[in-house]
């Protein structure tokens, strides 16, 4: 229990794919402009990013590396399986749950070869592929969905700035992008101050 | 030699997966609502009142809506849908176009006003008034140009919008937008329009602008159609009496009345309209047949 408290608290603050490490950078400036899509695009991420850590966690340890190609083929063979789950989703969403598929259906194209989601399936792949199988399953998991309510968390801040910004006096020459990195550059400075906390 | 048999054998197996998920998973969608958001310019204005393209697709051909809502595809699109859902559509109506109803000339200020940049916010500043003295007109801030999903309007010089007549949909984004109320759509055809919405007595829009709207009834007495009424101290046009004569706009002191018919290029559309009667287009009789066949060809 305690592992997973210091992943939830490490993985949306201290490690924040957005704010500390870059990744997902173009949906954080892309999708940020109206809070609905902002929180339409986090829950997006965090399903997708949960069920990519699982399901190549479980690549990785029953085909990746009895056959010895985990030190090449991780990556490209990722690439592949989230590109092809994500598919399958969006196909059985369409199907079993059409109000739901209404919500996230045209985001989760958008994320389906996101660096932010490679990136979480590769964080803590070798560390965790080492414990029993169902746990590093459930650790992986864990990972990715924290990441991805990290990434929401983000998302939405930034969409909130957004909208204010909207209305707010800024010179000409700063309007729309600028300013929003401007912002960004803000608020990573400030998750900069959980450094060093877990 | 592994890594390419695990990677080929990996591609073959989620190919497989999809294949099956895709043919088991299918979900009937009917071929029209595709072609007529095709048909549709995809602007997601919601000038039709649904909530964008899509929506209006689906209610056009499954739901019995009116194909001829689209005000930025008008005519040819309306004629476009008719013809997938094989119906007859009348398309004679004319474009609309939007216009503001305010000249904002000579409007009194009461105050300097550095708040939020936008029309919404001023208008919360001084008990409504915003800064302008006058509780009816336009702010300037180009709340309505922002809302504008065509770029048909722009904000000029002296802060008044300026509708691209070219350009406008007549989606009435900008009336939502205006915090005033200002922003009308009308059919192009129309060209005589009163642009004030002071409903003031006439002493105290008198005081505030000297283009506001003062109820003097010089236009009733004028009107040969008896179309134009200024019962609550602003005039009122009756669009089914009036006959574009334009003798009101002559007569109005305070040139609140304006007739935009000489700015106004004949439009084509709005000829086409007036001479619909005359030449009848065959919608929908002969070309019934043809959604039907092509989804015919589309099943195998």
């Amino acid at each position: 229990m305690k592992d997973y408290l210091a992943l939830m608290f490490g993985m949306v603050f201290v490690q924040n794919f957005v704010l500390n490490q870059f990744l997902g950078i173009c949906p954080f400036i892309g999708v940020s402009k109206k809070r609905d899509s902002a929180v339409g695009m986090g829950l997006a991420v965090i399903f997708v990013m949960g069920i990519s850590c699982f399901v190549t966690m479980l690549v990785y340890k029953l085909v990746l590396l009895p056959l010895r190609l985990e030190n090449y083929l991780d990556i490209i063979s990722f690439i592949l399986i989230i590109a092809a789950l994500v598919q399958f989703v969006e196909i059985v969403m369409k199907k079993a749950a059409p109000d739901l598929y209404q919500a996230l259906g045209i985001y989760l194209p958008l994320i389906s070869t996101n660096c932010a989601v490679l990136g979480s399936t590769q964080m803590k792949l070798v560390d965790y592929s080492t414990l029993p199988l169902s746990e590093a399953l459930l650790k992986n998991t864990a990972l990715g969905a924290f990441g991805g309510i990290g990434f929401t968390l983000a998302l939405y801040l930034m969409a909130s700035i957004r909208e204010r910004l909207e209305i707010a006096p800024v010179p000409p020459g700063l309007r729309g992008i600028p300013i929003a990195f401007l912002a960004a550059a803000g608020m990573a400075l400030a998750f900069f101050g959980f450094n060093g906390i877990v | 030699m592994w890594a390419l048999l695990a990677m080929t054998a990996m591609g073959a197996v989620l190919a497989f997966i999809l294949a099956v998920a895709s043919k088991k998973f299918a979900v009937e969608t009917n071929p029209k609502v595709e072609l007529v958001l095709e048909a549709l310019p995809g602007a997601n204005c919601g000038g039709c009142g649904y909530a964008g393209c899509a929506a209006y697709a689906e209610a056009v051909a499954l739901k019995n809506a009116d194909p001829t809502l689209c005000a930025p595809g008008g005519a040819e699109v309306g004629l476009a849908i008719a013809r997938i859902l094989g119906v007859t559509v009348d398309v004679g109506k004319a474009r609309f176009v939007a216009l503001c109803g305010c000249q904002k000339k000579d409007v009194k200020t009461v105050a300097v006003y550095s708040g939020i940049q936008s029309c919404r916010g001023a208008s919360l500043f001084g008990l409504g008034g915003g800064w302008l003295d006058c509780r009816y007109g336009c702010l300037g801030y180009g709340d309505c140009a922002r809302a504008c999903p065509f770029g048909a309007i722009t904000m000029g010089p002296d802060r008044r919008p300026v509708v691209d007549e070219a350009r406008c949909a007549g989606c009435r984004k900008c009336s939502v937008a205006c915090s005033r109320n200002l922003m009308t759509a009308s059919p192009i055809t129309r060209h005589i329009h009163v642009r004030c919405h002071n409903r003031d007595r006439g002493a105290m829009a008198n005081r505030m602008c000297a283009h506001a709207c003062i109820a003097c009834k010089k236009c009733e007495k004028v009107c040969p159609a008896d179309a134009i009424h200024a019962p609550n101290y602003l005039a009122e046009i009756d669009y089914g009496k009036c006959i574009g004569c334009g003798k009101c706009v002559a007569v109005c002191p305070h040139q609140v009345l304006v007739n935009l018919h000489p700015a106004r290029e004949p439009e084509p559309g709005a000829t086409a309209g007036n001479a619909a009667p005359e030449s009848p287009e065959p919608v929908g009789v002969g070309a019934a047949a043809s959604p039907a066949s092509r989804q015919g060809d589309g099943e195998p």
